[in-house]
């Protein structure tokens, strides 16, 4: 039986109003997130508690990948700090990529290529400012561990249906998403793609919507979405709230996103439908076993939704996503070394301090030569992704670039290495000497125009 | 190690120091010909071909190297050597002067320490990114990591760090060459703006260019230059572990000032430096720099710096006057050369002739003290009166 036997979901901290205050409101990333970030956040969610060793596979989805080549999900796995021979792929493109990865996963499973596949989608996509296609979308991420034994929900049925049709797009070059008029769009593309591929499951498999427990269904707004489910015959309380005036529509982590929602609530023995769409759409059967619930511990949905900070201008939101020009601007310089990145990746993107064998002490970064009692290359890995830390010392830095000033810094002592570290996801008032932080991955600049990564702290919340 | 191996040997018998400040019109040889030239001068050497037998440079961000000086002083066919340690790099250049002569092969060399950070761009230091990790790499990121729990455990404030900056723009007031001329108040320094907590604007030194040289001679030949020579007594450099990443750090200190003050005190024998030490030039990067040195160097206990900030133990008028020439905060900050623009100061300073500025208590005894990096580099110098 192959199935999701863990969930975890990531949504950024900042909310855009879109309208009045206390009104609907959307997710926007901070300025050091993006897909990969808030991918490795929902993660770590998901394997809280997990032997991450054991995970032969990534599967990384998305549409808002900075990279046209050099791949999403190796950066991933390396953030993960997973075994090197792990099975990687990225899936973009298309909206209905995230759960295009988790049937892909689940017969990954089933063919026996991987005992365990992480299934992470992801994405941070902007439409051009102002416009009303951007007060739909919102940023999020969600992430599945897809395997036979475990399972907290059973892969059933799927169907799938292939449509060409030009509605939502996004060339190479083009920050924005853009689509052609919505009611086109409603009636011969999303509505009528997913009726289509709902119809085609019925007919197959057999399933009428009295049989579903929950319908986790892909929406580009409220209104189609609400709509859609009417036509589809079922009933509003077996509908998964899809998020919108919240989240908003989170293109590739959407579905995902709305389905780790559902398994949040989810009872043993429910039926869930999930329906994707984007260039086509997807159907894809799962039954709860009791294992679902009892899956504690995870952040999940609802932990998210309740964490937000509202973003104080329109203003700060142009600027987390460079939309108008800075002094300091943050794709400038010559990048990193390719070669010192190299050398630094365990350091730098796994967080793997080091505990010396002789005396017992963690140290960072990577030292030759202990800092207490002088032994010489003695020394066992030490993740500190994961843990907690507490800060022994900040400041608040005015003088450093930053969209969201003052950047917020100090020093963090984890399992007794230290670590200089910004703090993100805080405002200065907050911050106390010895506050207890956790580690979460980051863009900490776009210096050579590419996405460069590290960990900050933030507080535990 | 031998504490005295260079006790007294060696004598200071010239001293000069450029104007310092945003030296627009002035490339560094400018600067360095107007500060060699001075110390030249005031050593009463005519026939610097012929008496300068090396130089010791030190700049922390020189364009050209040894060839710098060595062009600008037109000193070809001997040893020309930089240093580059940090904040200690004018501080280490004089002390490798200070070896050459020690150890007979050279009778009289020149020190020479200076930078050009004007020609940067940028009002501040500049922000290199070269890697993710340890940034935001500001300074004055960096030297604000004590004060938060300095605050905490000692009970001091930013009102504290305001006394110190208020204290060393009046000095700057009274000394020629410093590159800010104005007193400030309490309340100025309080409602700046803050560059990097608990740094306000003023809290942080003025970034300028400048150079400052120095005369070295062995003290037996000291008395062909001038009667009023000054001697070194201790000089040292200390490394310390990067106070971002040291596991053991407390954050109350900086452990590079401890470690290098108990080098040069075994060095001079001083074993009560608030006695035996009559004024001091300490690192003032930053108010709590100094704060920091005040301690670390041991010329109060730790945790009781504000109750001496107080009561005036530091002021020019005080029990040991520090920063008597306005320090880092107002004459300036060009990284080669401040190490040896401090050890300008005190030489004047023992010697009576230091202006306005003048303390009253009749010196023998002066320590200048430079930490920089994360910080982890200091060096300290103990000059003294025969």
């Amino acid at each position: 039986m192959a199935g999701i036997s863990s969930y975890g979901a990531y949504i950024p901290m900042f909310r855009l109003p879109l309208g009045k205050p206390g009104g609907p409101e959307r997710a926007v990333a901070s300025w050091d997130e993006d897909c990969v970030t808030m991918g490795v956040a929902a993660a770590m969610d998901c394997l809280r508690g997990r032997d991450r060793a054991a995970v032969d596979a990534v599967l990384f989805a998305s549409t808002s990948y900075a990279f046209k080549e050099k791949q999403g999900a190796a950066i991933v796995a390396k953030a993960l700090d997973l075994r090197r021979d792990v099975t990687t792929t990225d899936l973009g493109d298309s909206l209905r990529a995230g759960t295009t990865a988790l049937r892909m996963a689940g017969d990954m499973v089933r063919a026996g290529s991987a005992r365990q596949v992480l299934v992470v989608a992801s994405d941070v996509r902007m439409a051009a400012p102002r416009s009303p296609l951007e007060a739909q979308l919102g940023d999020g991420a969600a992430a599945f561990l897809v395997g036979a034994e475990d399972v907290a929900a059973a892969f059933g049925p799927t169907h799938a249906v292939a449509d060409e049709i030009i509605d939502v797009w996004r060339t190479e070059g083009d920050p924005f998403v853009h689509a052609w008029e919505d009611r086109f769009v409603l009636d011969h593309g999303y509505r009528a793609v997913v009726t289509e591929a709902v119809a085609g499951f019925r007919v197959r498999h057999g399933l009428e919507p009295r049989d579903v427990t929950r319908l986790v269904l892909y929406g580009p707004d409220a209104r189609s979405h609400g709509a859609t489910a009417r036509a589809l015959g079922f009933a509003p309380e077996q509908v998964q709230d899809p998020l919108f005036g919240r989240l908003g529509n989170a293109g590739a982590a959407m579905t995902p996103l709305l389905l780790a929602a559902a398994l949040e609530r989810a009872r043993a023995g429910e039926r869930v439908l999930v329906v994707a769409y984007g260039d086509g759409a997807e159907v894809l059967s799962l039954e709860t076993t009791p294992l679902v619930e009892r899956l504690e511990g995870r952040r999940a949905v609802s932990w998210h939704l309740a964490r937000r900070a509202e973003l104080p201008s329109y203003d700060l939101y142009l600027r987390f996503r460079q939309l108008i020009a800075s002094e300091h601007d943050r794709r400038a310089g010559a990048g990193l070394s390719a070669t010192k990145h190299f050398r630094d990746r365990d350091t730098d993107l796994a967080l793997l301090a080091q505990r010396c064998r002789v005396c017992g002490q963690a140290q960072f970064p990577r030292q030759r030569v202990c800092f207490t009692c002088f032994a010489r290359d003695d020394f066992a890995p030490l993740r500190l992704s994961d843990r907690v830390g507490r800060v022994m010392s900040f400041t608040f830095d005015n003088f450093a670039g930053s969209p969201n000033p003052p950047l917020v810094a100090g020093i963090v002592d984890v399992e007794g290495a230290r670590l200089y570290l910004q703090m993100t996801d805080v405002t200065p008032k907050e911050v106390r000497l010895g506050m207890p932080v956790e580690m979460t991955f980051r863009k900490i600049h776009e210096a050579g125009g590419t996405p460069n990564y590290f960990w900050k702290s933030t507080p535990v919340r | 190690m031998n504490p005295e191996a260079i006790r007294d040997k060696v004598a200071i018998v010239g001293m000069g120091c450029c104007k310092f400040g945003e030296n627009w019109d002035q490339d560094p040889q400018d600067m360095i010909v107007d500060a060699a030239y001075e110390a030249y001068a005031d050593a009463g050497i005519d026939d610097p071909q012929r008496r300068i037998e090396a130089v010791f440079c030190g700049a922390q961000y020189p364009s050209k190297g040894t060839a710098e000086v060595a062009d600008a002083l037109k000193l070809y066919d001997r040893p020309v050597s930089m240093v580059v340690n940090y904040c200690a790099t004018g501080t280490d250049a004089f002390r490798y002067g200070v070896f050459a002569v020690a150890s007979g092969m050279y009778d009289t060399v020149l020190v020479v320490g200076f930078d050009k950070p004007k020609d940067r761009g940028v009002a501040g230091p500049s922000v290199a990114v070269t890697g993710v990790r340890g940034l935001p790499a500001t300074p004055a990121g960096w030297f604000s990591l004590c004060a938060a729990r300095y605050f905490e455990t000692f009970g001091a404030s930013r009102e504290d760090l305001a006394r110190i900056a208020v204290k060393n723009h009046h000095n700057g007031t009274l000394a020629p060459k410093s590159m800010l001329k104005r007193e400030i108040t309490v309340e100025d320094v309080l409602n700046a703006r803050i560059i990097s907590w608990p740094f306000g604007l003023y809290d942080c030194a003025a970034q300028s260019d400048g150079a400052a040289a120095a005369i070295l001679t062995r003290r037996d030949l000291a008395r062909s230059y001038r009667d009023d020579y000054v001697l070194v007594r201790a000089i040292g450099i200390a490394l310390s572990p990067n106070p971002q990443e040291d596991p053991a750090f407390d954050f109350l200190r900086w452990r590079a000032t401890e470690m290098a003050a108990r080098q040069v005190y075994a060095q001079a024998g001083i074993t009560q430096p608030r006695k035996e030490i009559h004024l001091a030039q300490v690192h003032d990067c930053f108010t709590l720099t100094e704060l920091l040195a005040y301690e670390d160097l041991g010329f109060c206990e730790k945790g009781s710096a504000k109750e001496h900030i107080a009561s005036g133990t530091f002021a020019l008028d005080g029990e040991l006057p520090v920063n008597t020439d306005g320090g880092l905060k107002t004459f300036g900050h060009p990284t080669g050369a401040t190490g040896v623009r401090m050890i300008y100061e005190n030489y004047k300073q023992l010697q009576g002739k230091a202006g306005q500025r003048q303390v009253r208590s009749q010196p023998t005894v002066a320590l200048s003290h430079n930490i920089g990096g994360a910080p982890q580099a200091c060096g300290i110098c103990i000059v003294a009166l025969p």
